[in-house]
């Protein structure tokens, strides 16, 4: 018998500077086969559809579980990660992009540099007074904890920036990410000392106002995070502000 | 005069090089964190169910010293004792500072720290963040980490790659040679001390829950230059897995913890679906078995048992190697609340929904409790002396490793939940101890002749050049896969000598296969080939030390299992009988009446089972081979004695 394959389309580069280009695999479809599965079947045998002999194309990955958000590109168009994309809710031809709002390293890799230098813009951090023995956390009501919960999944994979039609490769928009990021410290107890300098973080260019509301990424987001909710949340917080900012003067 | 700034390198970005790296910060060190990927990205991120600290909070009695015994226990005596205690009465404080890094562990109705149970204990000390527990411990980490960047005192080194350690004329480590894994040049990063927190190894076996970067090739390498690699042949199975071609995904214990049972239809190759099998057909095998631990014995047994079930007693669903993992008796909010990040990795990779449908699960490699030998120091009382050099440190002067990557913590079988706190433990731990080794130190880095570091990076160019040009005829990724079948079917749950000698030839064979490897990727840019190449080198030399130390050992112990070598305990033996034993053993000859039939005969090849093998294995690199040999283990606090969980 015949094993069934599947058709896969891929996008490749060379180098962040060269010309992308499309090549064609066949490669096998065996039970609970994933893009990543089908990726390391063309490692282990790097030759197209025409028979070509070529370098294995190059992507990242790591957890394959979904949830450190290492392997995220472009699957039949959606952006996505590549290990629980499964073929059998794909078809029989897939193609595979990288990320068109991130620079191409190689291939299906891209630099998502930029999303850990937006967190370090804003202070996504608590500011503890040391690691030492100094006893409890604060008391927290467990409802509270579930909503900080669900923020705090953000696993940096970029896939609200690349749906977003806000966020483009030369500007400075920060996105939805780093809004919800800032919702998460802005609620903590401990968090809340540093609420206004995260908010004035964001009120310059390429903060919350240049958000347009396109609503996008809350519908691209894998670990189904309120996106909107916090963009709005956050709107709030930073009107609350200017009035107070406004007030005080 | 001002004291100089300590240069610390710490080799991975998880959650051990990153708790190391906030302590060594606070302790005004200057850090660099050399890491694969972006350092959200760490393995660490796949832990999922908790994090272990006695802290009584459901007044059930449990103390730190409960859980110092339920883990030596759960690894069969042979973790080093002092440092398992200080770890367990630290843990507590822990979770305290997790707590306050904003890590959202899950609460109570009153808002204090919620606890559930775990394997291998009958209390409730694991404190969790849904079942997502180590990605939200990672971030919390890395949230710390990132602030101590912001201002200043960390350099971060992600897409760049370890090669091995720059030694010098007197084997002191100086430094780290890197790899750029975009630029693919290669450097070196002089340093007062460099600490490896690279992780596991489960890569060298084909099915395992590992991430695609945990070959172990850092600790190898490290092993290569003249580190000893202790406890290798200890490698645990997680009992719950689910299938996958790419891996196996972890079903955390904690689905147990929180109620799971598993079961197999009574019938052999009973063809209905789970829903159609009535409550009196199914078999509770682990709850009929052990009755007082239930679907929580330790990982090692579960594994054993499920193995058993499958292929000896042909009970697996329909006929294949799985069994059912259900918690359809619990309700929708429950399991969305504290198992809801399994519970969706488990729909989206199956199609299936464990709220409605019982999972179906098998075994899978999962960790080393093995990893390179590290050293401690304690005081006078015994106690950790928590400033000492010594602590964390490999047998290569100035090379620190910590979390999966040592072996101090776990004995021959960790207990779960326990992971997550010997990382955080270790990483903690050892940066006094760095600190003090740096102060102690003549040179500082800078004084150190340059000449050392340029024939190390030379040495390394070089290298990986020659790998590149390998052109032989065979693909170093499917020779990967072949180690790590060849592992999977010689090297796992069940093991005896004869398949195990045929395992160490067949690795020379893969080795002898490796000089015919081809470099299949030409490019001079982000080329991920030549990386691999090195380190599959690196795994053919790892599982050999993982195969050699299972053959060498015959006995059965926690994960190690000889069924050859099975001591045979009888069903209705009490390991305190052993105390007795060994009590009255020092004052007269104890009578074979003194205790039920059989039970003195079990003991006394216990006690000198125990004599012989209740040791440390040490490989060093001797000859291209691992040369074996056996050092004490400290069981100062706690005297060995026969496990048992029913």
């Amino acid at each position: 018998m015949k094993t069934e394959t599947v058709t896969l389309k891929i996008k490749r580069q060379n180098t962040p500077s060269g010309k992308p280009y499309w090549e064609t695999f066949e490669t096998p479809k065996k039970p609970l086969s994933n893009i990543i599965s089908c990726l390391q079947e063309i490692q282990r045998n790097p030759v197209t559809a025409d028979g070509m002999p070529v370098n294995p194309v190059a992507w990242d990955c790591n957890c394959l579980e979904e949830v450190c958000g290492s392997c995220t590109m472009l699957i039949n168009g959606r952006v996505r990660q590549a290990c629980t994309a499964l073929l059998d809710q794909l078809g029989s031809t897939v193609t595979l992009e990288p990320l068109t709002k991130f620079p191409v390293v190689r291939d299906l890799q891209v630099d998502r540099s930029r999303m850990f230098k937006s967190l370090k813009k804003v202070n996504a951090w608590i500011e503890i007074d040391g690691s030492h023995d100094i006893g409890e956390g604060p008391m927290m009501p467990d409802n509270i904890r579930a909503k900080r919960y669900v923020l705090s999944e953000c696993m940096s994979c970029g896939c609200c920036l690349e749906a977003c039609p806000q966020f483009t490769l030369g500007n400075e928009f920060l996105g939805a990410a780093t809004f919800s990021q800032v919702r998460l410290f802005n609620m903590h107890p401990t968090g809340q000392a540093k609420k206004e300098d995260r908010l004035d973080a964001l009120m310059g260019k390429g903060g919350i106002a240049d958000c347009g509301n396109a609503q996008v990424c809350v519908e691209v987001c894998p670990k189904n995070i309120p996106l909107t909710e916090s963009i709005a949340d956050i709107g709030r917080q930073t009107s609350l502000k200017l009035l107070r900012d406004f007030l005080s003067k | 005069m001002m004291k100089r700034q300590s240069k610390v390198i710490i080799i991975g970005g998880g959650l051990a090089g990153l708790s190391a790296a906030m302590k060594l910060c606070e302790l005004g060190a200057e850090v660099v964190i050399v890491a694969y990927q972006s350092l959200k990205r760490s393995h660490s991120v796949c832990a999922q169910g908790g994090i272990n600290a006695a802290m009584d909070a459901r007044g059930e009695g449990d103390s730190p010293d409960n859980h110092f015994y339920d883990t030596i226990k759960g690894g069969d005596f042979l973790a080093e004792q002092p440092l398992v205690r200080d770890m367990c009465h630290q843990a507590p404080a822990i979770i305290h500072l997790l707590d306050r890094m904003g890590v959202p562990f899950n609460r109570t109705a009153e808002g204090h720290l919620a606890f559930r149970r775990f394997g291998g204990t009958l209390y409730s000390r694991t404190a969790f963040a849904g079942a997502t527990t180590g990605q939200q411990m990672v971030y919390s980490l890395d949230e710390q980490v990132r602030r101590y960047e912001h201002d200043g005192l960390v350099q971060k080194l992600e897409w760049h790659e370890y090669l091995g350690a720059v030694l010098d004329s007197e084997g002191v480590c100086r430094g780290a040679v890197i790899h750029n894994l975009r630029t693919n040049h290669v450097d070196c990063l002089p340093g007062d001390a460099v600490i490896l927190a690279t992780g596991g190894p489960s890569q060298v076996y084909a099915g395992s829950t590992a991430s695609t970067v945990n070959t172990g090739a850092a600790a190898t390498m490290a092993y290569l230059q003249g580190a000893q690699y202790a406890n290798a042949e200890f490698i645990q199975i997680h009992p719950t897995a689910i299938p996958g071609q790419d891996k196996l995904r972890l079903m955390s214990e904690s689905a147990r913890g929180e109620g799971g049972r598993i079961w197999v239809p009574k019938r052999v190759g009973d063809p209905r679906t789970a829903e159609n099998i009535p409550e009196d057909e199914r078999y509770y095998f682990l709850e009929e078995k052990y009755p007082h631990f239930g679907n929580l014995v330790p990982r090692d047994v579960a594994s054993r048992e499920i193995y058993d079930i499958v292929y000896q007693q042909k009970l697996g669903i329909g006929g294949e190697a799985m069994v059912y993992l259900d918690l359809t008796h619990k309700t929708r909010e429950f399991l969305d609340d504290r198992l809801g990040g399994i519970i969706d990795t488990y729909t989206k990779f199956t199609g299936q929904d464990p709220r409605t449908t019982p999972m179906k699960i098998f075994p899978a490699v999962h960790y080393s409790m093995g990893g390179l030998w590290t050293d401690y120091e304690t005081d006078a009382h015994g106690m950790i002396d928590t400033r000492s050099p010594r602590n964390q440190m490999t047998s290569i002067t100035g090379l620190y490793a910590g979390g999966e990557v040592d072996y101090q913590y776990h004995g021959a079988n960790r207990l779960g939940a326990n992971s997550l706190l010997s990382c955080i433990y270790t990483g903690l731990m050892m940066a006094p101890g760095v600190i003090q080794y740096t102060r102690n130190l003549g040179k500082a880095p800078e004084d150190v002749p340059s000449s050392l570091f340029d024939q190390a990076r030379s040495f390394w160019a070089n290298r990986l050049q020659s790998i590149k040009k390998m052109n032989g005829s065979v693909n170093p990724y499917r020779l990967h896969k072949e180690l790590g079948n060849l592992m999977m079917e010689n090297v796992l749950i069940v093991r005896n000598n004869q398949k195990l000698e045929q395992a160490v030839e067949k690795i020379d064979e893969i080795e002898e296969k490796f000089k015919s490897v081809q470099c299949v990727d030409s490019s001079d840019w982000a080329n991920p080939t030549a990386s691999f190449i090195n380190q599959l080198y690196c795994m053919i030399h790892l599982s050999r030390i993982i195969t050699r130390g299972a053959l060498m050992r015959d006995e059965f112990r926690g994960a190690h299992y000889k069924p050859e070598f099975d001591l045979n305990q009888p069903a209705d033996f009490d390991p305190h009988e052993y105390i007795d034993y060994l009590e009255r053993s020092h004052y007269e000859k104890v009578p074979e009446e003194a205790f039920p039939q059989g039970h003195l005969a079990y003991m006394k090849r216990y006690e000198s089972n125990n004599e012989k093998w209740l040791k440390t294995s040490l490989a060093t690199f001797k000859n291209n081979q691992p040369e074996i040999t056996y050092a004490p283990v400290n069981t100062s606090i706690m005297t060995p004695r026969p496990r048992k969980y029913d």
